[in-house]
């Protein structure tokens, strides 16, 4: 099945915030960022006389809580008076136009007293800014002198910016009922919380409804909250509707990324098997939480990646600084945990002079390993991944050699990338979904879920799920919009989970009706075995349309409503001893990057990837290609070309579109995919989640371009992301 | 001022604004909603629409980026957005749906006008996107769509049969024909608005703007016996595919620059005007020794164009004065043009650097070489020219040159790189003209 919004995205029908008609009395916010990064506010006016202005609004007009800290309670709506980062929201103007609104915003008149920032974690961590606990993760004992191999190293890996397409938005009106907010958000459950918390009044009062996001991949899972907060604010000062959209530049400045990470690492091997391995992480978190101790957590789990390392031991720090603070990104932590630890294995290869697929191989997970943190593996299909890319590797290698062999001027390399990626929310609280099925009289059936399209198409995959279910043909169903009326207190759409709660939900809403169904028959025509297919219902030798079954299921007073509940079974963790069974079950693949360096202009160009991926049982091709693809692009971008750049007063240098740059359609390599993988008992219909995991095969480009350069000349680099054009000419020439 | 056009199937005619963006028009004034914002700057394609302009009765249609685009500038022109396009039967959109090129689709629209832009006018299909982001896809899907749609066309020139097309384009051309409209005069003069445009809308709302670009005086490529004179309106694309440019510099090196849609509007001019250290036709027109024709409408003067750029976007020209033509000398040379940066498209370059070189027998006689970005100005190495004189076109001129070159440049540490990646840079950018000329012996 494709996805069932392609249709209205090509002929640009598609619905986003910005795109709903507005009632005529709306009125139009604007945020008032800080303009320094630490310091103390001092005196913020508006003095002017600009006819469409309306209210400025200020911590002081907020009528309940000042707080939107999700994890820690440790962040204001608007700054009351403390200034953490620069673009922190310290008033919201509201005018009668968007142009007056920008006019007036030009005009207010905001006095600080400036403290000096500390934007790296290092000096963060130094200076005990510390969010939370650190965290341990450890097992076996680590022997140094068991070694016959040792290295250590520092490594430094970049942020990202998420650029969804569609910039943060919200659109909020008064009701008789309290508040409809439209809002651009991954969870619509939080926005309804944090509306209430801020407004000082009830849940049930705030409906926030979601139609689709023009991209999330994290950056709207809890930075959507605070701009619905401020829209819901002004509507209640100001008693009109009110549309709150960020521009490009406000976007860029205001909210937070992927975090930037350093590690410092040891790691020791005795005849290829890794058998000691110490890592700290110093994870810049910005000014405030967020859900930066949760991606803390998952670096931790993902610290030794897809390999077996017995004698292990992580250490991780949330280091409070003076950026925005840091948030959701695809990976969630995991990409800079596995980053490090290719990057140790890449380090002893050089040491040794063994390659590094050879040690990758050696110390590769099997079904039966346990991970550091104690969940024991079953159903990877990383060996039978890794065999596939090995005949490919062959190919690769010799390509690269003959090429190398004739050119001066260029250099080729290769990197191979497994990955193995834990699906849930590593807070077990958060697994769970819900669904509301409603069979109308004539048969139509609409479906509501927790679950937010953003274009990860997790609307097609439920679709499949209930069609299979009822045997009937799509266009008998119509997926809902994302609505806290009809699905409550859900998990954001995050976690590449997002399908198998919903979807398990949804089922267990079909599974109701079907029950209802067939006592109907039973009662009635003394059905023996009932099958759905095909738009009819199957029993007794005869057969009803599903229109005129349901039409009978009414008259005979049949409730054809259905909520369904799911909460993934057997997952736990223990966070005092740090052990458990966090995750569902795991996604793995391998990949195998070439990459081409330009040795005089020091540029590059990614040749073609490899990728055996195991998707479970493929549910829908069109949509797993699509993540793959897509989770690709992100994590190369990430590793190679999207620069994200402060300077010490924590200033964003790469303010814009025209100074971030992300993969186009020409930095991309060629891409070939091959699924395999069995029947995944706990993913929907038998496959496996897809959001998150490949965004790691990126990682591959980094050390591609790395042994690119290394094939043409030894090279002494450090390992700092993301290797740019500047990396690489100066590593050639250091 | 008036301004009178066709947008889609209807004629337009509104004295609101024209200084406002097309986009703001398109989305806000005519409620059309799938044309989207995405930076404000041309850098993502969101808001990409065709422009039909019509010449000896046929319409050309172009790529533009409305976000960058006044108003003013398609007075008596043809704007397509995507509801003008869409079709159920429509190829591009068939295949961009089957091969699942669309996730969360909000820059897809964007994406369906450029393969629209490319199916009309021939053009490579990948080439034809280098000015639209995609954040979700990974570019894979759309790359098979579109080479399905490129082959689905092989057997017929007949694009609305393919529903690439409307049916009511066929009588555009004569509906543009009946459109009179009155040029315009303001006090600040506005190009291709690519530049002026990024971010900077709401400024340039109160200003009265001159829309130049359909003064077809300034859009010209005409050759003369020892020049070739280039009207000051003549846009980028136009320059790129022009015959007599590419008989003298291979113009490949060119689509390094910008994007598509912005080439399809941004003037030659224009970015000469900008002043800015790195720009890219700064830097080749220096090497290409060419002169600029300036007038304050009483009187003309012609400078060389190394004397144009005084400091930091600082230029030679008065307030009351604009330039009308670039003259590039129609020298026999060899030309290389290089350009590295984070993204090789779509982006702005760390450094710059063209080198025109005449040779006898391997000796070089004239060599003009510039470079951008390393200096407050769009540079002329003219002490490293000088030196390079009269010695031969090998390794060690060109290494030689790169030691006086760094003597001449000050860079400076920003978002595009340090000023010791720049000053290796521009030393490696040396050693690739040689490379690349070289090759062309």
């Amino acid at each position: 099945m494709k996805n069932i919004d392609s249709i209205s995205h090509v002929s640009g029908k598609s619905v986003y915030v910005d795109d709903i008609p507005v009632l005529d009395n709306t009125l139009y916010a604007l945020i008032v960022p800080a303009t320094i990064a630490h310091g103390v506010l001092k005196k913020i006016e508006y003095t002017g006389d600009h006819s469409d202005f309306v209210r400025m609004i200020t911590a002081s007009d907020i009528p309940g809580e000042n707080q939107i800290g999700s994890i820690i309670p440790d962040e204001e709506l608007l700054s009351s008076q403390d200034i953490h980062f620069m673009g922190q929201a310290i008033a919201i103007i509201v005018a009668k136009s968007l142009n007056s609104a920008y006019m007036i915003r030009d005009e207010v008149h905001v006095e600080y007293d400036e403290y000096k920032a500390i934007t790296d974690p290092r000096v963060a961590f130094n200076s005990g800014n510390i969010i939370g606990e650190s965290r341990k993760f450890q097992c076996g004992d680590i022997v140094w002198a068991d070694c016959d191999t040792i290295v250590s190293d520092r490594v430094d890996m970049g942020g990202q910016e998420h650029l969804y397409l569609e910039t943060h938005g919200s659109y909020v009106i008064p009701t008789e009922r309290g508040y409809k907010v439209i809002s651009s958000t991954q969870s619509p459950s939080s926005v309804q919380k944090m509306i209430a918390r801020v407004l000082g009044i009830s849940m049930h009062l705030v409906e926030v409804d979601v139609n689709r996001l023009g991209g999330g991949f994290g950056g709207k899972e809890d930075q959507a909250t605070p701009i619905a907060c401020m829209a819901a604010l002004a509507v209640n000062i100001t008693d009109r509707p009110v549309k709150l959209i960020l521009d490009r530049i406000d976007d860029l400045k205001m909210t937070g990324k992927r975090h930037p990470y350093s590690a410092d690492y040891k790691i020791g091997m005795k005849s290829n098997k890794i058998i000691a391995y110490d890592v700290i992480f110093y994870q810049n978190a910005g000014a405030s939480a967020d859900l930066s101790p949760a991606v803390l957590e998952r670096t931790l789990f993902h610290a030794t990646n897809s390999y077996y390392i017995p004698n292990f031991k992580a250490t991780a720090y949330s280091c409070r600084t003076n950026l925005p603070p840091n948030t959701a990104f695809r990976g969630f932590g995991g990409p800079q945990g596995m980053f490090v630890i290719e990057a140790a294995i890449d380090k002893l290869a050089e040491k040794s002079g063994i390659p590094a697929y050879v040690l990758q191989e050696a110390n590769l997970m099997k079904n039966g390993d346990k991970f550091p943190y104690g969940q024991i593996t079953d159903n990877l299909m990383l060996t039978d991944a890794w065999s596939k890319i090995k005949t490919i590797k062959n190919v690769y290698e010799e390509e690269i050699e003959q090429f190398n062999h004739n050119n001066k001027y260029f250099s080729k390399g290769m990197a191979i990338m497994p990955i193995t990626f834990g699906i849930s929310f590593t807070n077990t609280m958060m697994n769970q979904g819900s669904a509301l099925v409603n069979i109308y009289q004539d048969g139509s059936i609409g479906l509501s879920t927790g679950a937010v399209e953003m274009g990860q198409g997790v609307n097609t995959r439920i679709l499949q799920a209930l069609i299979s279910s009822f045997g009937v043909s799509a266009d008998r169903v119509k997926m809902e919009t994302t609505n806290t009326t009809r699905a409550i207190n859900t998990s954001p759409s995050a976690a590449s989970s997002t399908h198998d709660l919903n979807g398990w939900a949804t089922l267990d809403a079909c599974n109701q009706l079907i029950r209802r169904l067939e006592k109907l028959l039973i009662d009635e025509y003394q059905a023996g075995s009932v099958e759905f297919i095909n738009n009819r219902v199957i029993f007794n030798d005869r057969s009803l349309s599903w229109d005129e079954l349901i039409q009978f299921a009414f008259t005979k007073r049949v409730d054809l409503a259905a909520h369904g509940y799911y909460c993934t079974p057997d997952i736990y963790f223990d966070k005092e001893k740090e052990k458990g069974h966090p995750f569902a079950y795991y996604t793995t693949g391998v990949a195998i990057q070439m990459a081409t360096v330009d040795i005089i202009r020091g540029t590059y160009k990614l040749d073609k990837i490899d990728i055996i991926h195991d998707s479970g049982r493929v549910m829908n091709s069109n949509l797993d290609r699509g993540q793959i693809e897509g989770a690709l692009a992100q994590g190369l971008g990430w590793m190679l070309l999207e620069d994200l750049q402060y300077d010490d007063n924590g200033r964003l240098l790469s303010n814009a579109l025209s100074t971030y740059k992300i993969p186009d359609i020409n930095f991309m390599p060629d891409i070939k995919i091959e699924f395999i993988g069995a029947n995944n008992p706990l993913g929907l219909m038998g496959s496996k989640s897809i959001g998150e995991p490949p965004l790691m095969y990126g990682i591959a480009g980094y050390f591609a371009v790395r042994n690119a350069m290394r094939n043409h000349k030894n090279i002494d680099m450090a390992y700092k992301t993301p290797l740019t054009p500047e990396r690489i000419l100066m590593g050639l020439f250091s | 001022m008036t301004v009178e056009f066709i947008l889609n199937k209807e004629t337009i005619t509104t004295d609101i604004n024209p200084n406002i963006p097309l986009l703001d028009f398109i989305r806000d004034h005519q409620m059309l909603k799938g044309t989207k914002i995405g930076c404000r700057e041309g850098d993502c394609g969101a808001c990409t629409v065709l422009l039909g302009e019509l010449k000896n009765n046929e319409v050309i249609y172009k790529t533009i980026t409305s976000c960058l685009t006044p108003l003013g500038n398609v007075n008596g022109r043809h704007v397509v957005t995507i509801e003008g396009l869409s079709h159920p039967d429509n190829i591009i959109q068939l295949n961009m749906i089957s091969t699942g090129a669309t996730q969360c689709g909000f820059c897809t629209p964007g994406f369906v006008v450029s393969l629209t832009a490319a199916a009309i006018n021939k053009q490579n299909p990948v080439e034809s996107l280098d000015g639209n982001i995609c954040r979700c896809t990974g570019y894979n899907s759309i790359k098979i769509a579109s080479q399905l749609v490129f082959d689905q066309l092989q057997d017929t020139d007949n694009l609305l049969a393919k529903n690439i097309v409307p049916q009511y384009f066929a009588n555009i051309p004569d509906r543009l024909g009946d459109i009179k409209f009155v040029k315009n005069t303001g006090t600040t003069i506005i190009g291709g608005g690519t530049d002026l445009y990024v971010q900077k809308q709401r400024v340039l709302l109160d200003k009265q703007l001159e829309f130049s670009t359909h003064n077809s005086d300034l859009r010209y490529i005409i050759p003369d016996k020892d020049s070739i004179r280039i009207g000051a309106g003549t846009t980028m694309s136009e320059f790129i595919s022009n015959k007599h440019i590419s008989e003298l510099i291979d113009t490949e090196q060119l689509k390094l620059i910008a994007s598509t849609p912005v080439r399809n509007i941004a003037t030659i001019a224009g970015n000469l005007v900008n002043a800015s250290p790195i720009g890219d036709f700064s830097v080749i027109l220096l090497a290409l020794n060419a002169k600029i024709l300036i007038t304050n409408s009483t009187k003309n003067r012609e400078i060389s164009l190394d004397e144009f750029f005084v400091s930091y976007k600082k230029i030679n020209l008065q307030q009351d004065e604009m330039i009308i033509e670039i003259k590039i000398p129609k020298d026999t040379i060899k030309f290389n043009f290089e350009k590295v940066s984070k993204r090789m498209y779509l982006d702005i370059a760390s450094v710059n650097s063209a080198c025109a070189v005449y040779t006898e027998n391997n000796i070089i006689r004239s060599i003009r070489i510039s470079a951008g970005g390393v200096y407050e100005i769009p540079l002329l190495l003219r002490e490293t020219a000088e030196y390079m004189i009269a010695k031969e076109l090998n390794e060690k001129t060109f290494k030689e040159a790169c030691s006086i070159a760094v003597k001449e440049i000050k860079p400076i540490s920003d978002v595009r790189g340090s000023k010791e990646y720049k000053t290796l840079l521009l030393q490696q950018l040396i050693k690739a003209h040689l490379i690349q000329l070289e090759g062309q012996q």
